[in-house]
């Protein structure tokens, strides 16, 4: 289990490392936290000509929150954004604490896991539940990727090759709005075999105003549940309704079956999760966080 | 001799190494010239191997040498066979076997993915493998053989044509009338049990580092073993070298759990490499390796039945067992025996009959993992008993309190053979007095008010048991040497092997209070074959009773020797001698207290005297151990199952246990927890997963999941004490003990905690989906719909 031949660069600037992708193209790997492609590497299923180290670049490792947006640059560990939202956003601590253990958040990055694309992961899931989009930086300069147009397939994001991810912006849940996050992994800390992220307000006449919810591990990409937003929003929410919008949101779903779950099992649950995810978030709506 | 050690829970002496990242392992041996393997492995479950093309891959950088089975031909004899049946039970039980001897490289076909096809050296690891993609091997891919009882149908591709059929063992074994016990009986149960693949995974895989020295033609390999002399016996029949020119050596190894009790074909391909080569060689594993490529175990599936009167009595047991052997029968009886020897247990059962049968298959070979059979047999056994108890409508601890054997039915006869050919006999114990300890300590009655007052809030809480009766401590021997230096502390050197298990300090104990010095004075040598000519090594939960003993009878001359040498100096009589704390001296006079040095130093002849007496303090014991003892168990798991999503919560797990006298608690403790995480793990997450093509589908971490700390609540013990009367010291083996019952206690627990759903457990691992598609199979027979 050692990597194939490849070249090592550091770059020093942002430019630097663009420079380097839009001549490595294809060939290139970016390295940021490491925690999914040096295994990959290391079973040669990656086998990049060039590595790209953006450890080194300055300016990547902010968080920062203004008008209700959340952005998060490329070198931000999973342990710090989860250490910021601890007492701020608790949907996205809860969110983080089921990403690996504290040694593999340390290094891990939340945008290295963002456009890793793991279909099974957390964050991308998030992100799309938070209506986030992803920063790029190319050749041809900078774009912004709304997250539900960011994600193809397993492991495969609209990104171009020559593109650097500098950072991710989440749109914060407004005051007063509920959260529901659940998953169900073999271990604790494995990727989900399924699992749902939702968010609610209310309007003040007790009706749904805004769902949000998506999916993970219930297909190639996170999926968002539309069904469930459009059946919620609007209507006084009742447990039956919670419950049908669930069923409604699961049926759309195509998952895949692997050794540790059917697909049936994960449309199944998926329907289970987002049942209780849209509970909790519609029982902590009007909480102070 | 006063015990200041043996029974104190005395720190491990090696931890603070271990802790520091001191440790000297396989992969820190590092030698001048040192050249890294790596291995092409074959790709296929079956295959024959038309050509291999390795020009290109000798030409790569840092590459010596590529080679294949032609190249050390010379050298490639098959590897050790275990498990032939001795006579004692050949007169009992008629055994039909057929084995054939592994060679270490494939030399026309390859019968498992992940055997090896070639080897490459160069001057690193990295260099090796990127040599290794470019050798060509041109496969014709051969049928393969994916599941036990296919491979044994009549119609099935031979793997061994020699032998007609892929059914490599086959025996019955039993006692009693058990037709007439199944007729007269009032209730009877039968399901099929399916005990999947799953292996020990130690932390550190296995590696071997070798070299040759052609001044004296002597090799030394460094293995991570768990059996240095049985290493040596294979590079003797191998290399055609006196074993006094072979010195295997386990330094520090990272657990063991049998699978590094194995022989292996990197055994002999690194040490022959490196004679071909003329460098030292070092291979160490990767975990995909690991994987494929080291011994995988359990895999049986168990036809069962149970006969029993309507006020629980059992009356007899009938079972059908297939053990999946992989694509070798290295291990003959061992564990299809094993597993029929423990099928009854703790449970009085006056009927037996048993058949078993050992098929070949395209994986992966399977060999003794932490419990070696019995794990299986007691998940099929337990399980039968918790289906009796509902066809009974009888509380499962009330079922086994029936029909457990108690103290006064000790010593207690099984009308079989153990597999050394000796009588079964129970020694010691108390089992219904175990269960009794268990259901106290778990508090059951409160455990089974809280479980119904749950069901009425939708809590699905499950309560498991699981007992077994476990045959420890096999011999036939251990050998030890004691020897004293100058200054009197000690040296004890052994054949057992250590693999973390704490012997440098659970040995230095007995040897402590058996010379009567400190235990700082006592450095215990184990793991090289230079030490000790003669040795068995560290398997079976062997090592505290064979080696255990040996070193209390050989402390026990040393002191004898010591005892004659201080007399001589004090001029006292022997009787009257004491040592205690590495001082001598005279009952009754404090004053002539003298430091064990100044016996010694009297003991060395001057240029002005003799000594007082030789200067001999050393002595070798082989303990012999014709059978084994019994130690057993209650396990009882506790569990919160999710219905909505099939999740399994381990809340509880407790323990009671007796394992003779203790030597360290600790230590003991320590045990049982490791081996309970493995046997949790077996309930709750790990199997080796073969495709239909024999594919293996679980190579990373990332799909064979082993339970982390985060999975384990803190497990409870409760410890009795029923000495062996088999070894001086009363021990019995407790090394793999904790791994056997979770398994079934864990199944037990989760059908009890769905049994208002009708559901039935009938195989591990108990992942979500399975838990369920097991709520949905039981709605669909007309169940609750959970």
């Amino acid at each position: 289990m050692k990597p194939a031949p490849f070249d090592y660069v550091a770059p020093a600037t942002l430019d630097e490392a663009i420079g380097t992708l839009a001549t490595a193209g294809d060939d290139a790997k970016v390295l940021a936290g490491g925690q999914s492609l040096i295994p990959m590497l290391a079973l040669r299923l990656a086998r990049p000509a060039v590595l790209v180290d953006i450890n080194r670049v300055r300016g990547l490792d902010a968080i920062r929150e203004a008008s209700g947006m959340l952005e998060v640059g490329a070198l931000v560990r999973q342990r710090a954004l989860e250490r910021w939202a601890a007492e701020r956003v608790p949907l996205l601590a809860a969110a983080l604490r089921a990403v690996a253990h504290p040694p593999i958040r340390n290094r891990g990055t939340v945008v290295g896991s963002v456009v890793h694309a793991d279909p099974a992961s957390e964050l991308p899931a998030l992100l799309l539940c938070l209506e986030g989009v992803v920063l790029a930086r190319g050749p041809k300069g900078e774009r912004m990727i709304p997250a539900d147009r960011f994600y193809r397939a397993p492991l495969t994001t609209v990104l171009d090759p020559r593109e650097l991810a500098t950072a991710v912006r989440f749109t914060l849940p407004p005051t007063g709005a509920g959260w529901g996050f659940a998953e169900v992994s073999r271990r604790h800390g494995d990727f989900a075999l399924v699992g749902a992220v939702a968010v609610l307000t209310r309007a003040p006449d007790g009706t749904v105003g805004r769902a949000r919810l998506a999916f993970f591990g219930a297909g190639g990409t996170p999926v968002r549940g539309l069904a469930a937003e459009r059946a919620l929003e609007g209507r006084a929410p009742a447990a039956g309704l919670i419950a049908e919008a669930a069923r409604a949101a699961a049926a759309g779903l195509s998952p895949d079956g692997d050794i540790h779950a059917t697909a049936e099992y994960r449309r199944r649950v998926a329907a289970t999760l987002a049942e209780r995810t849209l509970t909790a978030a519609l029982a902590r709506c009007g909480d102070p966080q | 001799m006063g015990a200041k050690y043996f029974g104190a829970s005395v720190k491990r002496r090696e931890d603070p190494r271990y802790l520091r990242g001191e440790g000297r392992f396989v992969d820190d041996i590092k030698l001048p010239g040192m050249l890294h393997a790596a291995f092409v492995r074959s790709p296929y479950a079956h295959a024959r191997i038309a050509a291999i093309r390795a020009d290109a891959a000798k030409r790569m950088p840092g590459v010596a040498h590529v080679f294949t089975f032609a190249d050390l031909e010379r050298w490639m004899k098959p590897l050790p066979l275990f498990g032939a049946v001795p006579p004692g039970l050949a007169a009992r039980v008629q055994v039909t076997m057929r084995q054939i001897g592994q060679l270490a490289m494939c030399r026309a076909e390859a019968r498992h993915v992940g055997e090896i096809v070639a080897m490459v050296l160069a001057t690193s690891r990295a260099l090796a493998e990127d040599a290794g993609e470019r050798v060509e091997v041109d496969y014709e891919p051969l049928p393969v053989l994916s599941d036990v009882e296919a491979a044994a149908r009549p119609d099935a591709p031979v793997l061994y044509p020699e032998w007609g059929d892929n059914v490599a063992l086959s025996f019955r074994a039993g006692f009693g009338d058990v037709e007439g016990a199944f007729r007269r009986a009032e209730a009877r149960v039968r399901e099929r049990f399916v005990i999947p693949r799953y292996v020990g995974m130690p932390i550190e895989t296995r590696g071997v580092v070798a070299q040759w020295d052609p001044r004296d033609g002597a090799l030394t390999t460094w293995n991570g073993t768990q059996v240095v002399h049985f290493v040596q016996q294979g590079l003797v029949a191998a290399l055609g070298l006196a074993p006094h020119k072979i010195r295997v050596i386990a330094p520090d190894v990272g657990g063991g759990f049998g699978t590094k009790a194995n022989g292996y074909p990197e055994d002999l391909l690194v040490p022959a490499a490196a004679i071909a080569a003329r460098r030292p060689v070092k291979w160490i594993e990767d975990r995909r390796e690991h994987m494929m490529g080291s011994a995988h175990a359990r895999a049986q599936v168990h036809d069962i039945e149970i006969a029993a009167r309507r006020d629980g009595t059992m009356l007899a047991v009938r079972d059908r067992i297939w053990v999946d052997l992989g694509a070798y029968n290295s291990w003959g009886i061992v564990l299809p025996y094993n597993t029929v020897a423990h099928l009854l247990g703790p449970h009085r059962v006056p009927n037996l009959d048993v058949e078993c049968r050992g098929v070949v298959t395209t994986k992966t070979p399977n060999a003794p993992y932490r419990g070696a059979g019995r794990p299986e047999t007691v998940f099929a056994m337990d399980r039968i008993v918790d289906c009796l108890a509902v066809e009974l409508g009888m509380d499962p601890a009330e079922l086994r309190r029936r029909n457990y054997l108690g103290e006064a039915d000790m010593p207690y006869e099984l009308q079989i053979p153990y597999r050394d050919g000796n009588p079964l006999v129970y020694d010691s114990g108390d089992f219904r007095g175990g269960l009794e300890a268990a259901l106290r300590a778990v508090g059951y009655d409160a455990l089974r008010a809280e479980q119904a007052r749950l069901r009425e809030q939708g809590i699905h809480r499950g309560i498991g048991i699981s007992s077994y009766v476990e045959g420890t401590a096999i011999g036939p021997y251990e050998g030890a040497t004691v020897r004293l230096d100058a200054s009197g502390h000690a040296v004890v050197a052994t054949g057992a092997c250590c693999q973390g298990q704490g012997h440098e300090t659970s040995f230095a104990q007995i040897a402590a209070d058996a010379l009567g010095i400190p235990l700082e004075w006592v450095t215990v040598v184990g793991g090289d074959t230079a030490a000790i000519p003669f040795g068995v090594g560290t398997f079976a939960s062997r090592s505290a009773v064979n080696a255990g003993s040996s070193i209390h009878e050989a402390s026990g001359r040393v002191k004898d020797k010591l005892v004659a040498a201080a007399a001589a100096l004090l001029e006292a009589a022997p009787a009257d001698i004491e040592i205690a704390d590495g001082l001598v001296s005279v009952r009754g006079a404090p004053a002539s207290a003298t430091p064990l040095a100044a016996v010694i130093r009297a003991a060395i002849p001057t240029f002005a005297r003799p000594g007082v007496a030789a200067p001999d303090f050393e002595a070798t014991v082989y303990h012999h151990q014709p059978t084994v003892t019994y130690t057993s168990a209650t396990h009882v798991a506790v569990v919160d199952v999710d219905a909505g999503t099939g999740a399994v919560k381990l809340l509880r797990y407790l323990v009671s246990h007796d394992c003779g006298k203790v030597i360290n608690p600790v230590i003991v403790e320590g045990q049982i927890h490791g081996g309970v995480a493995q046997g949790v793990g077996g309930g709750l997450l790990e199997e080796m997963v073969y495709d239909e093509q024999a594919q293996l589908l679980t190579g990373t971490f990332m799909d064979y999941l082993v339970p982390t700390a985060m999975e384990l609540p803190a497990i409870e013990t409760v410890h009795l004490e029923y000495p062996s009367p088999r070894n001086p010291l009363g021990m019995k083996g407790i090394g793999e003990g904790g791994a056997i019952s979770p398994p079934a206690a864990i199944a037990n627990a989760v059908e009890d905690a769905l049994r208002p759903f009708g559901v039935r457990v009938t195989r591990t691992p108990l992942g979500p989906s399975v838990v369920l598609g097991l709520l949905e199979q039981a709605a669909a027979r007309g169940g609750r719909p959970a």
